[in-house]
């Protein structure tokens, strides 16, 4: 074991390569620079692929490819390139194909900015492209974390048949922390992927990656088939972090960069003995609901502090469902928010009575 | 006696989709021939586009991909690159691949990537309904220049042989076309060199073979070919535009 | 003999073989299938030479050709 210090977005490139990630396309765009830098480098040494693509579109399509052939690969962009990607990332969940698709959100929309946000939260956790499909998104909120999250990016992808997305922000890609890695790293274990279109070498039956299918009846089984997929997930990978939720009068919600500030809230709040915590997703999709529904008994409210306009404050109100009031408390445009306002917030709300 | 020309090993067994007279059957058929003549059947990858031409991915009797408008050729590449002793091959229309996926053609071309490239030329949209194409001849009336393709408001026809030709990555760009016997024969050549050259791993290699769309030209398929003949040769020079010395 | 078979279910008579058969033995039929087409047919099977033109200008492959085997020696 060995504790270095590290970049975010370099961590997620070595998490990839130790995951067994050979693959990476992608096309250039800040705040995520630093991980294709650190890929093109990388992947050869471990006989692997870095190639730039022309444009994010080609890039999710030669994923699309690179994925049907069987590879683990992935791709990485921010705010805009991951809209150019959305028909691409609709046709990786269409055909079931297995990717890790890293966004790096900045501020938007349009142009926006390069500075850290979480405004593409709806896009993420809604599908983001045409159809009726989900992508299982990853929040991580330390470098450590995202070693070990990209590990699980490419099992859970394979083990589903569907993208997994990383969502992450400028903070968490430039700054550095140390993180423990293992000395040895692992041969890849991949599972078997008997469904890739390789070329048949003997195959008796011909594979294809496809997600036309023109026979309504038949793209409705297959809407069907993909919804109980989702229902497994919603089921079974639900995470979270508990943060002194225990005795909480009130929990704050919040994931990646805006839960490391959190963190800090509570425990101001704690010094002072106020019963104060912190639940933070890590699975946005499928959303934690199962704890949230459980505090929802428990607590007196809740406050969502978000780098947006209020996008994840939905899925805690639909978790809650009206039992509890949720405040919501954002900064955008690429804005941090800070602990010292976090924390007057919600004593204005304490204090003035949630309801 | 002695089967002289049957149905190739490579296309299954079952019934084209395309309207009477449509030639992307016969294109279909020259691929597989070659396909099978080259024993490349186990290794062969076919990336279907969006189009008419879609549903080939299922008349290919080998591995195949469907992929998004346009994209094939960053498909193909995405496969290509795990998987480089296949053979990968994309079927493209020319709205697919001269439209909307002409970014992806050029830069797989300019990064000479190891896949052939089946271009259908026959200058209309054809799925959707008869719409001007990219390739649409200037004066040629579609669903959407029902006066004709005007130079002033549509520009002109684009000539895909012609500009991938001149980049360094290409190896192998041949137009060809499907009109009579003796070009169908030469088409068939082609396409066994572009796989051929592919397999040795030259370039990224094209044949554009210019077709007939007998339905929304509101032609018969005969009075189409000969419509061909005279009027698409003439902007689309038949001939190998690109060979490595290699290849005789 | 050469023998030219017509797969009739398949035929779409867009007429391509009948107009490129250089023995002109080549005829659409009076009845149609179950597409609606008038299929192809031959009507001097006499007269075919077995070079499968016809074949090779049929988008639909319905046409097959077989040729007695030339001895040798």
């Amino acid at each position: 074991m060995a504790k270095i210090l590290m970049k975010g977005n370099e961590a997620i490139g070595e998490g990839a390569v130790r995951a067994g990630c050979r693959y990476f396309f992608g096309y250039p765009i800040t705040p995520q620079s630093e991980l294709p830098h650190y890929l093109a480098k990388r992947l050869p040494e471990v006989g692997g692929l870095y190639l730039q693509a022309e444009s994010e579109v080609a890039s999710i399509n030669m994923v699309f490819g690179a994925a049907g052939a069987g590879a683990r690969v992935m791709t990485s962009s921010s705010g805009p390139g991951i809209s150019l990607m959305q028909e691409g990332i609709s046709y990786l969940a269409g055909a079931e194909l297995p990717c890790v698709i890293v966004n790096m959100i900045r501020g938007g929309p349009g142009l926006g900015n390069i500075a850290p946000a979480q405004s593409d939260y709806f896009q993420a956790t809604r599908g983001g492209g045409h159809g009726d499909y989900r992508v299982l998104v990853l929040a991580p909120s330390s470098v450590q974390e995202i070693i070990d999250l990209m590990q699980d990016a490419f099992d859970l992808a394979d083990k589903y048949r569907n993208p997994v997305m990383l969502a992450g922000d400028g903070v968490l890609g430039q700054m550095m922390e140390p993180v423990i890695l293992d000395d040895e790293i692992k041969p890849p274990s991949l599972p078997e992927k008997s469904w890739a279109a390789t070329g048949r070498m003997g195959r008796d039956r011909k594979n294809l990656i496809n997600s036309l299918y023109i026979v309504p009846e038949n793209c409705e089984i297959h809407n069907l088939e993909l919804g109980r997929k989702y229902a497994a997930m919603e089921e079974s990978e639900q995470r979270w972090e508990d943060y002194h939720t225990e005795g909480a009068e009130m929990v704050l919600v919040a994931f990646g960069t805006a839960a490391r500030v959190c963190k800090a809230v509570v425990d101001m709040f704690r010094e002072e003995g106020r019963p104060v915590g912190l639940l933070r997703p890590i699975t946005l999709w499928p959303f934690p609901w199962k704890r949230v529904s459980a505090l929802a008994d428990s607590v007196r409210c809740f406050l969502t502090v978000e780098m947006n306009m209020g996008q994840m404050v939905e899925d805690i109100r639909l978790a809650v469902n009206g039992k509890r009031p949720v405040r919501f408390y954002g900064r955008v445009g690429g804005m941090l928010p800070v602990a010292r306002d976090v924390y007057r917030e919600a004593l204005k709300i304490l204090d003035g009575g949630a309801d | 006696m002695k089967k002289v020309f049957t149905r190739p090993k490579s296309l299954k067994d079952m019934p084209f989709h395309y309207c009477p007279g449509c030639t992307h059957g016969i294109v279909h058929r020259l691929v597989a021939e070659v396909i099978d003549e080259m024993g490349i059947f186990d290794r062969a990858i076919a990336v279907a586009p969006v189009g008419c031409s879609v549903f080939c991915y299922e008349y290919f009797d080998c591995d195949a991909y469907q992929a998004s408008h346009g994209r094939a050729p960053a498909v193909a590449t995405g496969i290509k690159r795990v998987l480089p002793d296949r053979v990968v091959f994309t079927y493209q229309g020319d709205g697919d691949m001269a439209a909307i996926g002409t970014g992806e053609v050029v830069h797989a071309a300019a990064r000479g990537e190891k896949f052939t490239v089946i271009f259908i030329n026959n200058a209309i949209y054809a799925m959707t309904g008869g719409q001007m194409a990219p390739t649409t001849l200037l004066g040629q009336v579609t669903t959407t220049t029902p006066y004709g393709r005007s130079r002033e408001v549509n520009g002109c026809p684009v000539r895909m042989s012609e500009m991938l030709s001149v980049l360094d990555g290409s190896a192998y760009i041949a137009r060809v076309s499907v009109h009579d016997p003796p070009n169908v024969a030469r088409a068939k050549r082609a396409i066994r060199k572009a796989f051929e050259v592919q397999e040795a791993g030259l370039g990224f290699t094209m044949v554009e073979v210019l077709s007939s769309c007998p339905t929304n030209w509101g032609l018969s398929p005969l009075k189409a070919l000969k419509w061909l003949e005279e009027n698409m040769i003439p902007y689309y020079p038949l001939g190998e535009y690109k060979k490595p010395a290699e290849v005789g | 003999m050469p023998r030219v078979t017509f797969r009739e279910e398949r035929c779409k008579g867009c007429e391509l073989c009948k107009h490129f058969c250089p023995k002109g033995i080549i005829e659409m039929a009076g009845h149609i299938n179950a597409m609606g087409f008038h299929p192809a047919t031959v009507v001097d099977a006499e007269s075919c030479t077995g070079c499968a033109t016809c074949a090779r200008m049929c988008p639909d492959i319905v046409i097959e050709v077989e040729k007695e085997e030339k001895k040798v020696g």
